[in-house]
């Protein structure tokens, strides 16, 4: 036996249909339906979105469908402040849990980390299997949360277990942000609408989620430890590889906080306990105590919450964006023909951020009444990642510099990352000082910020992503001119969108609101307000032709080669599709590094990993200049 | 052209990075992988996935109590409150520590190839387990008598549930270690093998972290007040 052909026969492709493409354990299917997981989930997302911003343009508008929809939720038709205020929430935790965690790294990085690293399969099948499904279960019962508020019948179904049980108080879903915070999200029925059922449900839609993300994690970490291929050393890992494993190391420390205060907080709202409730606490006329239900409660800090919640939280949103570095990083080199600038300078930056990203939770916190001294020290650090970040992106414009470029939709795509990226960050240097975050941080800057920065920025590396890699994934390109149409309209779109936002946050529009017909003030701002509905009307419009080509390139695109980018890495040395074990039985050797493009000598302008030609310069990866 | 390569390493017939660094079996044998030169229809036993993911999840397991005890050690002067420790949990400590040292025996019977005393020795263990678990249920009740509740104060909520959550994650170290004893009696004498010593110190990592979590438990709760 040669040492590069080891046969491997792991389990037998499954023949039935529900082995097949339901319960599989076949990380590329896996990986699809994490991906197709959350194209549902980002529809639901965005519809919300569409709600909360017609809203906000022609409030007291009345809106036929809601009422068909929601007859307690929006009698009428009208939108109540609370049912906004629950789009505001669904919006954001359906958002960032099922939609920035689900496809970048359980979507793209199960399907293709396995192959990038030479590997059959993941370490644990099985439990890949399970990780999704208890992700979709997590999913369903989020859904179950908008439904048993916003009916009055659903809204009885759990009530048997509990006072806090019961819904349909007329939301969609509960009220409390993404983030929860207590003691609103602590209390219950009292609390008001949004209070009950669809709170609790709300909570255990997020620890199965975490549990849910902790197999992912495990399953990441132990495969790429234990399972790369011969030649595959950690430096010849493509920038995909290393942004999929430092997503799972943070997902794996952060996770578990937030179960410990997920526990914490359901115990509070069943069980009478107090960790997030104070003393004294008065809300809806009653005073904590003196009646039965809102019974006495005392000794807890609802401020514990916010910690517990952005130790997790901080890294979250670096488990959303991350991924989208790693592919930007990866389709960036692969169009510009060149390699990545500063690959090892790449590798630790992507750990700084990682690293970084655990420290800096407190300036989530800043209006919180925290120590000015901690609030010095959350500050210093969260601009310290400004440094990693800037060695990021000058790589990626080193990359780009004096290369001849091919301009694919996923290559448009990932220079759309880099420019998101650096418009929505320039707005983390002034939040990150908690000076300047105090009179901003309730105001649409914070919006347009993080969403830019996090949530577009995460959405287009997940494009490129989707654009780039669809010929493996289905033997099938998707449709260039419907691509460039997309990205054009979401490129523009979206800054149009975002923009008016940091305008409307420095004159002090408030975040949150569901109208600012009582704000006098604010009237000057109104057409700005409808400028960004219609931007965010045809944004949204052009999403559909993204879907459109999607589901019609899987049966109808222009049929792809195994390499039809020209590019090295190993999931481009198999099969279009990949087999049912990756490599059809043979696993390949590594010899070069990821991204040896504009190779002199070579007889294209490209060395794959696994090409032998011992003559062509090779690397481990990094960029050095030694002759 | 030439400052478009990455590097100039030459590449030699044998050192294609031999997977680069920890832990780093790749391409270290020709077989590689973790697969049989033999039978290819089976996935060869490859002890470094057994302990990375027991890594992973004692990495996991402890941010989640790292988290519940800063929630304690965090709280503000009006929710301290002193509550007495049961004596009750002073035997618990004594029972996991002393079970540590059982299963450490049994891992020195099984070096040693001495299958009676292993299963010994991990039957004392998984006694041990029990008992501390049954010892904790006790140490409940005391609490009740005392008049600390789950419900009511954040400390008294804390007792209980530290101690709940840290029982069961026991109680999944009680069924690792009856695997062990299933493992025992199934393969009866034939214990000497990778395989087995993999199992055992991937248990006993679990094992004595759990007991190393009940120490700083009980040690939090006895202290800090």
């Amino acid at each position: 036996m040669s040492a590069e052909t080891h046969e491997v026969h792991r389990h037998p492709a499954p023949t039935g249909f529900i082995r097949k493409y339901i319960f599989s354990i076949d990380h590329k299917v896996i990986g699809i339906q994490y991906i197709m997981l959350a194209l549902a989930a980002v529809l639901v997302g965005m519809i919300m979105s569409l709600l909360m911003r017609l809203n906000l343009s022609w409030p007291g508008t009345s809106w036929p469908i809601l009422e068909t929809l929601f007859p307690t939720g929006a009698p009428g038709g009208l939108m109540t402040p609370e049912f906004y205020l629950s789009l505001v929430t669904m919006h954001g935790t359906i958002m960032v849990f099922f939609v920035l965690t689900t496809a970048p790294q359980g979507g793209f990085g199960n399907y293709f980390l396995p192959i990038q690293i030479g590997a059959e399969d993941m370490a644990f099948p099985y439990l890949n299997m399970l990780s999704f499904w208890v992700t979709l279960v997590g999913f369903i019962v989020i859904l179950l949360a908008i439904v048993v508020e916003g009916n009055a019948s659903v809204g009885q179904w759990f009530a048997g277990l509990g006072p806090s049980f019961t819904g349909g108080s007329g939301t969609v879903g509960p009220i409390g942000g993404w983030t929860g915070y207590a003691p609103l999200s602590a209390l219950g029925k009292v609390a008001g609408p949004g209070q009950g059922a669809g709170m609790n449900l709300w909570v255990i839609s997020i620890a199965i989620f975490c549990v849910g993300s902790l197999l992912g994690a495990l399953n990441f970490i132990t495969t790429l430890l234990n399972m790369r291929t011969k030649g595959m050393s950690l430096m010849r890992m493509p920038l995909t590889c290393w942004a999929w494993f430092t997503t799972a190391v943070l997902a794996l420390l952060s996770f578990p906080v937030l179960l410990g205060g997920g526990i914490l907080l359901l115990l509070d709202r069943i069980a009478g306990t107090s960790f997030f409730i104070p003393s004294g606490l008065y809300v809806s006329g009653l005073l904590s105590g003196s009646n039965p239900n809102f019974p006495l409660h005392t000794g807890g800090s609802p401020i514990l919450w916010q910690h517990l919640f952005w130790f997790f939280g901080h890294p979250e949103v670096y488990i959303a964006i991350l991924p989208g570095m790693g592919a930007t990083s990866h389709i960036l080199a692969t169009f510009a023909r060149k390699p990545i600038f500063g690959y090892r300078a790449m590798v630790f930056a992507i750990f700084a951020i990682g690293l970084l990203g655990f420290f800096v939770w407190g300036h989530h916190m800043f209006i919180s009444g925290m120590s000015p001294y901690s609030a010095i020290a959350f500050s210093v650090l969260t601009l310290s990642i400004g440094v990693p970040s800037a060695v990021k992106t000058f790589n990626w414009l080193g990359t780009l510099w004096g290369a001849r470029i091919r301009f694919t939709t996923a290559m448009l795509f990932a220079i759309g990352f880099v420019s998101l990226f650096v418009a929505g960050g320039i707005t983390g240097l002034i939040l990150g000082q908690s000076s300047l975050d105090l009179p901003m941080h309730d105001t649409y800057i914070v919006t347009a910020h993080f969403h830019l920065v996090m949530g577009v920025a995460s959405i287009f590396g997940m494009f490129a992503a989707l654009y780039f890699w669809f010929p493996k994934m289905f033997g099938r390109f998707m449709n260039e001119t419907i691509g460039r149409i997309h990205f054009w309209i979401t490129f523009i779109g979206v800054y149009t969108i975002f923009v008016p936002m940091h305008i409307m946050g420095i004159v002090g529009m408030p975040r949150r609101y569901s109208s600012f017909t009582e704000y006098r003030f604010l009237d000057s701002l109104h057409p700005l307000v409808v400028l960004v509905t219609v931007a965010a009307i045809i944004t949204i419009a052009a999403q559909f032709l993204f879907y459109f080509n999607v589901f019609w390139s899987i049966f109808k695109g222009k049929k792809a080669g195994d390499n039809p980018w020209e590019a090295t890495t190993l999931e481009w040395t198999t099969a279009t599709p990949p087999p049912h074990d990756n490599f059809a039985g043979v696993l390949p050797t590594v010899y070069h590094g990821p991204y040896e493009f504009a190779v002199p000598g070579a007889p294209n302008d490209f060395v794959m990993q696994t090409d032998v030609g011992a003559d062509v310069p090779s690397g481990d990866g990094h960029n050095g200049h030694k002759h | 052209m030439a400052t478009m390569v990455t590097s100039t390493k030459k590449v030699t017939s044998k050192g294609i990075g031999s997977g680069g660094g920890f832990p780093g079996p790749n391409g270290k044998k020709p077989g590689g992988n973790g697969f049989h030169g033999g039978d290819r229809s089976k996935r060869k036993f490859s002890p470094a996935t057994y302990r990375i993911t027991m890594w992973v999840v004692l990495a996991a397991v402890v941010m989640m109590f790292a988290a519940l005890s800063s929630v304690y050690i965090m709280s503000t002067e009006e929710q301290r409150r002193p509550i007495a420790m049961p004596s009750m949990f002073f035997v618990s400590t004594a029972l996991i520590l002393v079970s540590s040292g059982t299963f450490h025996q049994a891992g020195r019977s099984l070096q040693k190839d001495r299958p009676r005393a292993y299963l010994r020795w991990l039957l004392a263990t998984l006694g041990l387990g029990l008992a501390f678990l049954g010892s904790q249920f006790v140490g409940w009740r005391e609490l009740a008598r005392a008049g600390v509740y789950f419900a009511g104060h954040p400390r008294s909520t804390f007792f209980y549930l530290a101690t709940a959550l840290h029982g069961l994650h026991l109680a999944g170290g009680i069924a690792l270690v009856l695997y062990l004893v299933v493992r025992r009696l199934r393969l009866g004498w034939l214990l000497h093998g990778q395989k087995n010593s993999t199992w055992h110190s991937v248990v006993g990592l679990y094992w004595h972290t759990m007991d190393g979590i009940w120490v700083w438990l009980f040690l939090l709760l006895l202290i800090f007040k």
